[in-house]
């Protein structure tokens, strides 16, 4: 039924506005408080050492924000900008199931177990 | 200089390589990527973290306006993301596998095949040869607005593009970047889709693929907050300008003057990854 799929495309769409929308406005928020506090020299960024372990695990990026720690403010709508396309999955999980299509619904689901594979790895 | 400038001087950049990329359809990625390695001296791990985010950032935001023209194909793009999102979770894997300078060399490579490609992707639908049976199994057809009416189509070569899908994804997700122009080349030339499925599609498909990878990027301590928030914003404000004034754009004289921009970056990635500065 392509009204159907139609439907499920342009509410995916939507989504998926909104929600870059929420999280370019968190990062900005974050980034005009980092801006406003920082006044030292740019720290050295040609050689790697790796983020802080503050803004790599989501709990940690989480207890910052709560904090309203700047970096961890940005690291935050970086997060929800990461689980927009996610939800967007879940969403055809969802729609596919509801329009009665097993392959797809099953596709999705394999989608995003992928996708939250990449959460579960570690170094 | 202080980090207010600095920020600001990315994000500037950011807005200029978002604008080109919309306007040329390869993405900001491709070009944001060297030139904060080249000229901001950048470390290629960072600016791969930080590509990746605006990659979601585009792709995302411009995926709502694409979907109400009716031509990407919500079937094909999930059953496609399964080799994508794969392949992501394996190049994100490698990142840490390979050295900086070897990962450079991949990049030029993938910067001058773009370059090549978006020059001589001419628009043209793809001759259908044949009826395929496993796409027909499941499921992987569609139909899209013509002149007077709509077409019908259904998807070819299904094992071919999807082992060339797993590839993009993996270069999307050792790379930090949409890679577009490989799965263009899948659905257009192998999976023999009209022209406009295969490319909003595949945008619709680029930010799932980034996600695949973010989550070990993030785990590894690629995304640098401060340095990713002035490439998201700054790319993400170029992107959605750029996909404005697109109508109105001498396009033709933009793909060869940003194809330019994009051999001389490719050349000198290579050229700093063989002689091991990056």
């Amino acid at each position: 039924m392509p009204g159907n799929d139609q439907r499920l495309e342009i509410a995916m769409g939507l989504m998926l506005r909104v929600g870059v929308t929420v999280a370019a406005l968190v990062v900005l928020a974050g980034g005009v408080l980092y801006l406003s506090q920082s006044s030292r020299p740019i720290p050295d960024y040609s050689h790697f050492h790796g983020a802080p372990a503050a803004y790599e695990h989501v709990t940690a990026i989480l207890a910052g924000a709560l904090r309203i720690e700047s970096k961890s403010l940005i690291q935050f709508g970086i997060l929800l900008l990461i689980a927009t396309p996610i939800s967007r999955v879940l969403f055809g999980v969802v729609g596919f199931t509801v329009m009665k299509d097993r392959l797809y619904a099953a596709v999705s689901a394999i989608v995003l177990i992928v996708l939250l594979l990449s959460f579960f790895t570690r170094r | 200089m202080n980090i207010l400038l600095f920020s600001l001087e990315i994000c500037l950049t950011s807005i200029l390589a978002g604008f080109l990329g919309a306007l040329t359809g390869l993405g900001g990625g491709v070009v944001i990527v060297p030139v904060l390695c080249l000229l901001f001296k950048i470390d290629l791990h960072y600016a791969i973290g930080a590509s990746l985010i605006s990659v979601i950032a585009t792709s995302s935001g411009a995926a709502a306006a694409y979907v109400r023209e009716g031509y990407s194909n919500i079937r094909i793009g999930m059953f496609l993301e399964v080799a994508t999102t794969l392949g992501a979770l394996l190049g994100a894997y490698l990142v840490a596998k390979i050295s900086a300078d070897w990962i450079g060399i991949v990049f030029g490579v993938v910067l001058l095949y773009s370059a090549w490609a978006s020059l001589h992707n001419a628009g043209v639908d793809p001759k259908r040869t044949r009826q395929d049976a496993l796409a027909t199994r499941l499921n992987l057809r569609g139909s899209y607005p013509v002149q007077g009416g709509k077409e019908d189509y259904t998807a070819e070569h299904v094992p071919a593009g999807f082992g060339i899908m797993f590839i993009a994804g993996m270069l999307s997700g050792l790379l930090g970047i949409g890679s577009g122009a490989v799965k263009v080349l899948a659905m257009d030339q192998v999976m023999k889709l009209p022209f406009k499925v295969s490319t909003t599609t595949s945008n619709f498909m680029i930010g799932v693929t980034a996600a695949a990878s973010a989550g070990v990027y993030l785990s590894r301590g690629y995304i640098l907050p401060e340095l990713a928030m002035p490439v998201m914003l700054g790319v993400l404000a170029g992107s959605l300008a750029g996909s404005r004034v697109l109508v109105y754009a001498p396009v033709k004289t933009l793909r060869w003057v940003f194809a330019t921009v994009i051999v001389a970056l490719g050349g000198e990635m290579i050229f700093n990854g063989v002689t091991g500065r990056l």
